[in-house]
């Protein structure tokens, strides 16, 4: 992980809350994402996940800190970073093709219509929608609203894919489909992804890293789990895979406990120096105790980020 | 039960209404026979009304007749005071499309201003809360006064009574466009101006045309009141020349072109709006 494609240096968000007081929802976290990596956040609701990808997106601006992508510090929003929104966010007066093509027309200002229309028409096709281009928003499904929202995030070639719970309003079945999708797209492009979920099951199908938060306000960002399982892994035999347990207990019990107790039980945390939990690493232990796993922390995988 | 049948249903009970009340208004206006005896040259003096119990309201049978002589000869001038109705018509609707189209070109723009700034719709918000329930009809002395021609008064006071719906729902269409579609446009780095027309306008557009909707309503009813303050030409003079020609009939036949104009803009308003209006 020499190449630091993203990297979010110490950023925070604060509201002024009642009474002159400010609340933080998080402050000095540090994040960073290599090239061609698919990451997921999973954190309880508040922790401020939504926050960071909106800072990520440029939507939001953080109170304090900066985010660097692709050697430069962002400043608001960029065709290169593309939102999948978790409401899809459609304009329903458009076509499909309208709406594709309402983002390719953005990027490619110059473009005609029949270059915008035969753009736009390849993505459509990409995510299976080949025959629903005329159709409006409130005509299709909820799954195939989102692959309208997919074919739309692609279509302007980003350099980086943010998405934000796009799967939670589905059903499972649909959910299932759009997962297989999303992951073999993402691997035939190489695209860097970042996604905020609330399913372990889908981080654990999808991410190569998956950040954990604490519960907010003032949440930390904990661990950085590194997903043992291989990268061709498939749907069907994914639970078979020794370390799929293991990696799926760890992150429940996260969630279920350690999420609330973890900045009590772990004073000395450094927010720069976020361990990196390898399941299934010879030497490396598997507990789901703190002080265990200040010890599963190779610092050498981190370079730069070290103090 | 079909939609087509409630439908056909629904109409027949309109005509057997309709009937009822022209049979009932026909019973309670006609003659009832001689109510005195009186020499014939008397009698011819004195008029139906005093002789054969007839009521001085005309029946349906008289606005009919008055009625049909009206759209056999709409547009015929015999000077100021004797115009065909299709001409009187034809001057408030002008007034009213004047007076509209310029607070249409006021208030659309105005409105997409405040609804994006949020300090402009604070600033603004108290100037409009006093301006918004004037009756327009109180302007029309100071617009007499300042303007000095009564008919482009007229006008001003259509301007300003049609601009107020129209304003504030601009504003609120443009001010709660949902902050999702915004971000789009935002992550699809879209610049200003194009953003108010692709994203803006289109999804604040079936609120901006309930209010041109509701402007035009108000902005028929107000010229009918301003025609008769300003006079000369217009519906609203043409009935109260006929109130005070004394012409019931012309007043009756009046109202209801009246409403007949006005349910027609306002039907014209509805199937734009319906155009602009999309399914979510």
């Amino acid at each position: 992980m020499t190449d630091k494609f993203i990297s979010i240096e110490g950023i925070a968000k604060r509201y002024p809350g009642a009474s002159g007081a400010t609340t933080t929802i998080f402050e000095n976290l540090w994040l960073s994402m290599a090239r061609g990596e698919f990451a997921c956040v999973i954190g309880h609701s508040g922790c401020g996940k939504t926050t960071v990808l909106n800072i990520l997106a440029g939507l939001d601006a953080p109170s304090e800190g900066a985010v660097i992508v692709d050697g430069q510090a962002i400043s608001g929003t960029s065709l290169d970073r593309a939102v999948i929104f978790q409401s899809h966010a459609l304009l329903p007066w458009r076509t499909v093709l309208g709406n594709v093509g309402y983002a390719v027309s953005s990027k490619w200002r110059s473009w005609d219509r029949a270059k915008v229309r035969a753009h736009a028409q390849t993505f459509i096709d990409l995510v299976g929608l080949t025959g629903s281009e005329h159709k409006r928003p409130s005509e299709l499904s909820g799954g195939m609203k989102q692959r309208v929202g997919i074919a739309r995030a692609l279509s302007i070639t980003p350099k980086m894919m943010l998405m934000d719970e796009p799967f939670s309003a589905l059903d499972a079945l649909t959910r299932g489909t759009l997962q297989d999708e999303v992951r073999r797209i993402c691997l035939e492009t190489g695209q860097t992804a970042f996604m905020i979920t609330h399913d372990v099951d889908e981080a654990i199908y999808l991410a190569d890293k998956i950040f954990l938060m604490t519960n907010g306000p003032g949440a930390v960002l904990a661990e950085v789990v590194e997903n043992p399982l291989p990268r061709d892994r498939g749907r069907i035999d994914l639970h078979r895979h020794p370390l799929y347990y293991a990696l799926r207990n760890h992150i429940i019990d996260f969630l279920v406990t350690r999420s609330k107790t973890f900045t009590t039980e772990t004073p000395h945390h450094d927010p720069r120096d976020v361990p990196l939990v390898q399941i299934g690493k010879p030497g490396l232990t598997l507990a789901a105790g703190s002080d265990e796993l200040r010890q599963t922390w190779m610092p050498e995988t981190n370079p730069g980020l070290s103090a | 039960m079909t939609s087509s049948s409630l439908r056909l249903r629904a109409g027949l009970v309109s005509i057997v209404l309709l009937a009822a009340f022209l049979g009932i208004w026909h019973l309670a206006t006609r003659s009832t026979g001689a109510t005195t005896t009186m020499s014939p040259e008397y009698a011819k003096l004195m008029g139906l009304t005093a002789t054969q119990g007839k009521s001085a309201m005309p029946g349906p049978v008289d606005v009919g007749a008055k009625l049909w002589e009206h759209v056999r000869r709409p547009f015929y001038d015999n000077g100021p005071n004797d115009k065909g109705l299709g001409i009187q018509l034809g001057y408030s609707i002008a007034r009213v499309g004047t007076g509209y189209l310029l607070a249409v070109l006021v208030a659309i723009p105005l409105g997409f201003l405040i609804g994006m700034s949020p300090l402009l719709s604070k600033a603004l918000d108290p100037f409009i809360q006093v301006l918004k329930p004037i009756s327009p009809l109180a302007w029309m002395p100071l617009a007499l006064y300042t303007i000095k021609d009564s008919s482009i008064s007229a006008i001003f006071v259509i301007f300003i009574c049609s601009i107020w719906p129209m304003l504030l729902n601009t504003v609120f269409g443009v001010a709660s466009v949902r902050k999702e579609w915004i971000n789009v446009a935002r992550t699809l780095e879209v610049g200003t101006v194009r953003r108010a027309f692709t994203v803006i306008l289109p999804a604040a557009a079936p609120t901006i045309l309930t209010g041109m909707r509701i402007s035009i309503g108000i902005a028929w009813l107000v010229i009918v009141a301003a025609e008769m303050l300003v006079g000369g030409t217009g519906i609203g003079y043409f009935v109260w020349n006929e109130w005070n020609n004394l012409s019931i009939t012309n007043v009756i036949i009046a109202i209801l072109l009246i409403g007949v104009v006005g349910m027609l803009l306002d039907q014209i308003l509805a199937r734009f709006t319906r155009m602009v209006t999309f399914p979510e």
